[in-house]
């Protein structure tokens, strides 16, 4: 095997590592960080099933930035849902065989998928032009941006400018899956590609990207308004 | 009012999104907690040597004790729903008081210590150390924030800026850095059994002098009893509501309700006091100990239930806390706080209350939703009755009810400008900005629909707007109780 391919197999498994590892860590710690009160955000479901279903409600529809900035909605949603679209183009290249549904839908996800640079430029372009926002955003706040947009235009650049295997980049990812790493393409832009999701593996547990797992254990948005009928202990309250 | 070397934000556009203004507020300052009073509460008495580390210290122990501060340090996109929701910063256009400006003074020394990013990257991820400018901004920004909750509504995750600033506060004062004005209300506290410091000879006194009232104006007996035993009811109410106007006309008012009613209740001169401190500087021991006057009295007295007046923050407490701090209340048949307003309104539906509507009919009222009743709590059974409860006793006590518009009512109301432990002189001008956007929507609602009374349940909502609106020629008799509009119309009988 070379020496390339040596390389990438190992940061591949120190980044699948950091990343479900990271990822892990940070939400069981903020699942095991003590609620000394309840405080939930009212008015709110009394029911534990209540605040699940208006939790989906609020996630599939972005309904507080909805109320609080439309344009920012727009851009927001907009990149979560080619986020999705993505994925969905992506699958393929982990399964084998693809199941029908995920192969009749290809070509609708890369349409989708493909429009992945809009709202990140957008929403770069927001960051700075709004006084509000070009006042609270800090590098970090646009190196997430810039880095999927990378990712993204480097990715597109495989479909459209330098056509790569696409044979040839399953078989090394299903070999790192299975635990016999291949050979990678040496393919000039999949190496930058795979190399920039790689970058994204390890920084997303351990910056605000973490926000996707965070938006479940939100203790104003997840706990049930049920003060009255559920008594709540306080384990470091002391009686 | 032109007395005031500030400028009064114009009505006209006070609920517009301002433009960036920095340190447009940065000249509010509070007045540090004297040494002893610092002492007295168990904090150190002035800042201590090697604050610095301390107060990072501080900040590493309680995000291991509350899992909104950790989550909300960590999960925050900047995404700006929040930016301008803000009444201070509507008012002001400070960008230290958007709610995301605000808890990044935190993030800044929470990233620098405690995230790798802000390690190793600090002025790229904007983290900072904990340091005479840090200290500054805190002590003047964390006290620009009412702990209101209306940030968090147009939040993705739910971050709630008051649970920041509480932190906040409580990391200040760990340190030896407190607030003059909570820290003196908490010691009153502690030493008389309420806010305003009033012994039980004034207490008593004060409602001999209400009975003497109340029967001169309507001829019954209505009675303020302090200290009954064997009553059914204990009522808590704010301390405000003794000496204050127009508090008062509520007190009264729930008075009557009792006396109508056909209940037996009492005050209590060892919790005189239904408001906590504790709660707006984020110290857990402190508003628990507040708290215990009033679980050892309903104890000692042996009532059935508590039932207690017009307050907003002291309900959050009462409903949410109350059971965790100090309770449970198994000597009670009721085990949970009854707010005045279910209780009215329950006796309104079983017709037991009547009422004389046209009593008000000088008035034309609205509402007034309370942040910490519309967004941190609840009343009666259904998830909204915390809003459509106390608008039911208004409508069954007045004829002519209209309600504020969507964008400033209900869960998205503004504050008053002067809650979270922000009643106080020194900041005026911040309480006169930041009551700009509630005020430019009473102001509308008086302009095109005549009304004349805005009626709430809460005594710092009370204080605030009868101070501020005149800064606005509003006259201060437009702010009233809900109580006291019941109490305006109900019909007594001999009992």
């Amino acid at each position: 095997m070379s020496a390339l391919s040596l390389f990438y197999a190992g940061i591949s498994y120190a980044g699948a590592v950091v990343f479900f590892g990271g990822l892990a860590y940070k939400l069981i710690g903020y699942a095991l960080t003590p609620s000394p009160l309840k405080i939930p955000l009212t008015p709110q479901p009394a029911s534990a099933a209540g605040v699940a279903w208006k939790a989906v409600g609020s996630i599939l529809s972005f309904r507080a930035l909805w109320n609080g900035d439309r344009w920012t909605w727009v851009g927001g949603y907009g990149l979560h849902l080619v986020l999705v679209f993505v994925f969905i183009r992506h699958l393929r290249l982990f399964l084998s065989p693809v199941p029908w549904p995920l192969a009749d839908v290809q070509p609708f996800a890369l349409l989708i998928g493909a429009l992945l640079p809009l709202p990140l430029v957008y929403l770069m372009a927001r960051r700075a032009a709004v006084d509000r926002y070009r006042q609270i955003s800090s590098g970090a706040d646009y190196f997430a941006l810039a880095l999927l947009l990378l990712i993204g235009l480097s990715g597109l650049s495989l479909k459209f400018l330098f056509h790569a295997d696409v044979v040839g980049i399953k078989e090394f990812l299903l070999g790192l899956m299975l635990l016999s790493p291949v050979e990678v393409p040496e393919h000039p832009a999949f190496l930058v590609h795979f190399s920039l999701v790689l970058v994204l593996g390890f920084y997303f547990p351990f910056s605000k990207l973490i926000h996707a797992g965070g938006v479940l254990l939100s203790p104003t948005t997840m706990q049930a308004d049920d003060a009255p009928d559920v008594r709540h202990v306080n384990p470091w309250g002391g009686q | 009012m032109a007395k005031e070397k500030f400028e009064i934000p114009s009505l006209e556009d006070a609920l517009d999104t301002p433009p960036v203004r920095k340190g447009a507020s940065g000249h509010l300052k509070i007045h540090p907690a004297p040494p002893q009073m610092m002492e007295k509460l168990g904090f150190p008495p002035a800042l201590v040597e090697g604050w610095q580390k301390k107060a990072v210290d501080k900040l590493g122990e309680l995000k291991e004790k509350y899992k909104s501060l950790k989550m909300f340090m960590e999960v925050c996109v900047k995404c700006g729903s929040c930016a301008d929701k803000c009444h201070y910063f509507l008012g002001t256009g400070d960008p230290n008081n958007m709610p995301v400006g605000r808890q990044e003074l935190m993030r800044k020394v929470y990233r620098k210590n405690f995230t790798a990013g802000g390690a190793l990257f600090g002025g790229f991820a904007r983290a900072g150390d904990m340091d005479e400018a840090a200290l500054k901004d805190w002590t003047t920004y964390f006290y620009q924030c009412s702990q209101c909750r209306r940030c968090s509504v147009f939040c993705p995750f739910g971050i709630d800026t008051a649970e920041i600033t509480m932190a906040a506060r409580e990391i200040m004062d760990s340190v030896g850095a407190g607030h003059k004005y909570s820290l003196e209300v908490i010691a009153k506290v502690h030493d008389v059994g309420n806010n305003l410091g009033i012994p039980k000879p004034a207490l008593s006194s004060t409602l001999e002098f209400l009975e003497e009232d109340v029967k001169e104006a309507t001829g019954a007996d209505v009675k303020f009893p302090v200290d009954a035993e064997g009553a059914e009811v204990l009522m808590i109410t704010p301390s405000a509501d003794f000496f204050s106007s127009p508090h008062v006309d509520s007190l009264v008012g729930y008075a009557k309700v009792f006396h109508a009613a056909g209940i037996s209740w009492t005050f209590s001169s060892y919790a005189s006091e239904f408001a906590n401190f504790g709660m707006f500087i984020g110290n857990y021991a402190q508003m628990k100990k507040i708290a215990e006057r009033i679980a050892t009295v309903a104890r000692d007295l042996g009532v059935k239930r508590i039932i207690v007046g017009e307050c907003g923050h002291a309900w959050r407490v009462a409903y949410g806390f109350w059971d965790t701090l100090v309770g449970p209340f198994d000597t009670l048949e009721v085990k949970r706080p009854v707010h005045v307003c279910e209780f009215t309104n329950d006796l309104i539906k079983r017709g037991a209350l009547k009422f004389d509507k046209t009593a008000n009919d000088g008035f034309t009222v609205t509402y007034h939703d309370s942040c910490n009743v519309a967004r941190a709590s609840r009343m009666g059974e259904s998830p909204e009755g915390q809003f459509d409860i106390p608008r039911e006793v208004l409508k069954a006590a007045c004829n002519k009810y209209v309600e504020m518009p969507d964008s400033v009512n209900r869960e998205k109301t503004f504050c008053c400008g002067g809650g979270g432990g922000l009643l106080t002189d020194e900041l005026m001008e911040l309480r006169v900005k930041g009551a700009a956007p509630k005020t430019a929507a009473l102001k509308r609602m008086m302009d095109e629909k005549g009304v004349n009374m805005m009626a709430m349940i809460c005594a710092i909502c009370k204080a605030q707007f009868t101070k501020v609106l005149p800064y606005y020629d509003i006259p201060m008799e437009v702010v009233g109780g809900v109580h006291q509009l019941v109490s305006n119309a109900i019909i007594l009988g001999d009992k």
